[in-house]
């Protein structure tokens, strides 16, 4: 029962894809489109642009999301800021080039079309978003500021300080607080989604548990977008907010989405490390420190010296060691690899054994500490915050975190999943990161999706599709309200002897060494073995206080760790599936002689796209194969 | 280190709150306050006690989504910081802390710290935002702002709506985070077309809402994380005033 996954990229050139495309799409009629009512799950960049785009042109929208309003999406930790194809600075940026460097930078596993479009679209984000009142930087004239970020040769990013992200969807949460007013837009805060209804094969509501009374309650609609972010606290620890989940995700994969790339992971290099056991989330810190600082650990296992007491012969600055062209700068997926290397080995620093050095000494006599404190100022502030230590003496302290996941449920060119009007935008699918997802092209993704992709490609589906009248007193929805009820009340009745978070503390551990920054088959088969174990417990001996009646948060992430139970075992399935070495996928088996990730374009440029068997059965691989036509593949090297 | 809290529990919007005693013991410096209240919750767990509820979510002093009264003092004792990156080492082994929710008639308990702050949102319904609907912007930089303009606007919009100015006003009024949306947009030229009819529906909503109104004590300006400043409310207020003079709504 494999699936027949249609990416449905138009034909003709890239440059002529989606204008054609709009072109030949079907229109609802502007009378009838308030007839349509769309459920959108997820208020962040990619749910509250979608949500209020669609609200303007006339839809009926309802938006859920879990936290208190919709202001608080995870959107707004982005800092770094948010890539556009504008060639402002007039240094040979195109949409092509942004383009190449997308696909490239995702290790040839994307779509071609998909990836064009977003680079075409980028340039309309930055004009809506000024529109908005978005305070970008700006030079003394007057005109935008870009940065260069992430490694691409061109200055095309653009950014508000440090706080892009939180910018950029107030922008977005405030057009939809002004469609809220208007009528067009009913939001839901601390609402969960819990479940998709699906009815002959189209996705027709949700059932979701109001987070403040504890009620179960349904919605129809004529089409669902799932814009629930990533799925990175699967591992515990991330730079993640606390609340981010896969439960609307999983839970549309259980009902028959196709889940795609699930390993496909993103781990960066600059975070603080863990100071100890209690430790709930991880901080990134900015890249662009290591513009400056220099990675280096003793070379000495368990070397416990103050590190300004160790001499320089006795110092290893082993990513400019290996990989001496671009030394400090290599990129994410290397320089992490190469951090997790030297920490195995017993040489990672810190109270833990769990971070490298990241040293400013040498730039501060170079350059002085003013320049410094003007460059970095506020970054070393927030170090300081947080692990008391000041970074202008003492050098900070590094590791790698887990950040992002390029993985997610499939969708074709619409934004469609498998499952007839269920449709999936931003950091839920999979579809324009392949393997890798470069800097500041999250946020690009979310808003290209949100503000000018789904609102078109919603209409269409509703014109060709012609959704019949359904509402929540249809059979589908009971049942779906029952199992949910029926779980919830598991989770309490259980009793048993372990908090959630320890479960889910120990699952992080499991993938973070198993299916973490690289990866073996014997791990993998380890990990493969103790997940299930580890579930099995979990549904025995947890123990869940309080009622279902009232606002319960122990409830709530019982809930987002029994899911993340099983997206973690698919999530190494799909790793060991995997063979090859791609982006952030690094199969120990697979490098090249000098230890580079080594791609196999043969057997696996494909996406894989993971389809519910059952319950206990193993999922169905289905392959959808990428075609290249326009760029040429090749291997990455950073020596 | 070990600490004695009391702490605010409220099992439901109706039901009545007090003041419960934990003890908080083998506590790290290095934790952060919400790290040291998800310990005492495992704790309480494992006791087959019920948690505490309190709300946060980015836990990097962004989201706005955690509060919590500590000592009094709305985010707790470190300036310019959230209650989410506030650190154990603040205190001193020993220390007795007082924990309460934000405390203001227009946010209604929900459960021990939690609390309704959905009035905020409907303060930005009123006209926190430029009418720009997708589709008919021009290129971006045809809009001309001077740095300096969008510096100043930039400072106002790092509000992250955490509602601590309402909490730390003796009048629980709104006025430092409704200030600081009308200063952010109306430094922009974008914002222009909507200034005037922006400041006062606003502040005509945060009455509606039970918020109390601004007697300059300048307590909400201490207490926020983003060190907002008061001088937008002197802003406000201009617009507000001129908004009236011209009779700008519709
Ligand atoms: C620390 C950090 C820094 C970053 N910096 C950058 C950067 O500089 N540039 C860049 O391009 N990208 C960056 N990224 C990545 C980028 O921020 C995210 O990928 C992107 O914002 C995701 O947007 P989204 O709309 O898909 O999801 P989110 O913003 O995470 O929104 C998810 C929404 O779904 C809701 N939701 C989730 N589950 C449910 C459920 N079951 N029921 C109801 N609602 C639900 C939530 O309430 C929320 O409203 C960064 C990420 C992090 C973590
Ligand atoms: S003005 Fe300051 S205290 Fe008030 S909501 Fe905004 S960030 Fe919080
Ligand atoms: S939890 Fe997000 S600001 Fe504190």
């Amino acid at each position: 029962m494999t699936l027949r996954l249609d990416a449905r990229i138009p034909p003709g050139s890239l440059a002529e894809k989606w204008n054609r495309h709009r072109f030949e799409m079907k229109l609802v009629n502007p009378a009838n489109k308030r007839r349509h009512t769309i459920i959108v799950v997820g208020s962040g960049l990619a749910g509250g642009a979608a949500a209020a785009t669609m609200s303007e042109l006339g839809y009926n929208v309802k938006c859920f999301c879990f936290q208190d309003s919709p202001r608080r999406a995870h959107s707004i930790a982005a800092q770094g800021g948010i890539n556009a194809a504008k060639n402002y600075q007039n240094d040979g940026d195109s949409i092509y080039r942004l383009f190449y460097d997308t696909i490239k930078g995702g290790d040839f596993r994307s779509r071609e079309g998909n990836v064009y479009r977003l680079a075409e679209l980028s340039v309309n984000i930055i004009d809506q978003c000024v529109a908005q009142g978005v305070p970008f930087a700006r030079e003394y004239g007057g005109l935008l500021s870009n940065r260069s970020f992430g490694g691409a040769q061109v200055s095309r990013t653009f950014y508000a300080r440090g706080q892009t992200g939180q910018q950029l969807l107030l922008g977005a949460y405030q057009a939809l607080e002004c469609q809220i007013a208007r009528g067009g837009v009913t939001m839901y805060p601390r609402t969960e989604m819990l479940d998709l209804v699906v009815i002959d094969g189209k996705a027709r509501g949700i059932v979701v548990r109001n987070l403040v009374t504890g009620a179960i309650e349904s919605h129809a609609a004529d089409a669902v977008v799932l814009a629930t972010g990533g799925y990175s606290n699967l591992f515990f620890l991330s730079t993640n907010a606390q609340g981010c989940n896969a439960t609307a995700i999983w839970r549309a994969y259980k009902r028959g989405a196709a889940f795609a790339n699930p390993c496909f992971t993103q781990i960066h290099p600059t975070c603080i490390p863990v100071s100890g056991e209690h430790q709930s989330k991880l901080t990134l810190m900015s890249e662009s420190l290591r513009n400056d600082g220099r990675v280096w650990v003793s070379k000495k296992p368990g070397d416990k010296r103050d590190p300004r007491q160790i001499p320089e012969n006795e110092r290893d600055y082993f990513l400019e060691r290996k990989y001496p062209s671009f030394g400090n700068l290599a990129p994410r997926d290397i320089a992490s690899r190469a951090v997790k290397e030297v920490c195995d080995e017993g040489r990672g620093v810190g109270e833990s054994g769990l971070g490298v050095y990241l040293d400013f000494a040498d730039a501060i006599k170079r350059l002085g500490i003013d320049v410094i404190r003007e460059r970095y100022g506020n970054l070393f502030e927030m170090y300081q915050r947080i692990t008391d230590e000041n970074p202008y003496e003492v050098p900070m302290r590094i590791y790698p975190a887990v950040h992002y996941t390029m993985g997610g449920l499939w969708v074709d060119y619409n934004l469609m999943s498998n499952i007839e009007g269920l449709h999936v935008t931003g950091e839920a699918n999979f579809s324009d990161h392949g393997a890798n997802r470069l800097g500041a092209s999250a946020l690009m993704q979310g808003l290209a999706d949100g503000y000018f992709i789904i609102p078109n490609t919603i209409g269409d589906y509703l014109a060709s599709s012609k959704p019949q009248k359904v509402d929540t007193t249809h059979a589908a929805f009971k049942a779906a309200e029952d199992e949910v009820e029926e779980r919830t009340k598991r989770f309490l009745s259980i009793k048993g002897k372990r908090t959630v978070a320890s479960f889910h503390r120990e699952l992080g551990q499991i993938l973070w060494h198993n299916c973490g920054m690289s990866r073996n088959e014997a791990g993998l088969r380890t990990a493969l073995r103790k997940i299930p174990e580890l579930r099995e417990e979990f549904w025995r001996n947890v123990n869940v206080p309080g009622s279902d009646v009232e606002l319960n948060q122990a409830l709530e992430k019982a809930g987002r760790v029994a899911d993340f139970f099983e997206l973690g075992e698919l999530m190494c399935l799909d790793a060991l599936h995997r063979t090859e070495s791609c982006g952030g996928h690094f199969r120990e088996e697979s490098q090249t002689p000098d230890g580079e990730a080594l791609r196999d374009d043969e057997n696996f440029a494909y996406v894989a796209a993971w389809q519910f068997a059952g319950e206990g059965k193993i999922p169905v691989l289905n392959k959808e194969p990428l075609v290249f036509e326009n760029v040429k593949l090749s291997q990455r090297s950073y020596k | 280190m070990n600490l004695t809290l009391h702490v605010w529990r409220q099992a439901g919007p109706k039901a009545p709150g007090k003041m419960v005693v934990y003890q908080a013991t083998d506590i790290s410096p290095d934790m952060s306050f919400l790290e040291m209240l998800d310990v005492v919750n495992e704790r309480l767990t494992e006791r087959g006690e019920v948690p505490i509820a309190f709300d946060h979510d980015c836990r990097e002093g962004i989201c706005g989504m955690c509060s919590l009264m500590i000592n009094g003092v709305a985010h707790g004792p470190m300036k310019g910081t959230a209650t989410c990156q506030l650190h154990m080492r603040s205190f001193k082994d020993g220390d007795t802390v007082y924990i309460e929710p934000w405390r203001a008639r227009a946010f209604p308990v929900i459960k021990d710290l939690t609390v309704d702050r959905s009035a905020l949102d409907r303060i930005i319904q009123a006209g926190g935002f430029i009418t720009a609907p997708t589709g008919g912007a021009q290129d971006a930089n045809t809009i001309l702002v001077p740095k300096e303009s969008v510096e100043s606007a930039m400072d106002a919009a790092a509000c992250i709506g955490c509602g601590a100015c309402v909490a730390a006003c003796p009048n629980a009024s709104a006025s430092l985070f409704t200030a600081a949306k009308v200063t952010h947009l109306g430094l922009l030229p974008q914002g222009q077309p909507e200034r005037y009819r922006r400041a006062l529906e606003m502040v005509d909503q945060m009455d509606l809402e039970n918020f109390g109104s601004c007697t300059l004590h300048g307590e909400c300006q201490e207490a926020c994380p983003k060190e907002i400043s008061m001088d937008t409310i002197t802003r406000m207020n201009r617009d507000f005033i001129r908004g009236r003079l011209i009779g700008t709504r519709a």
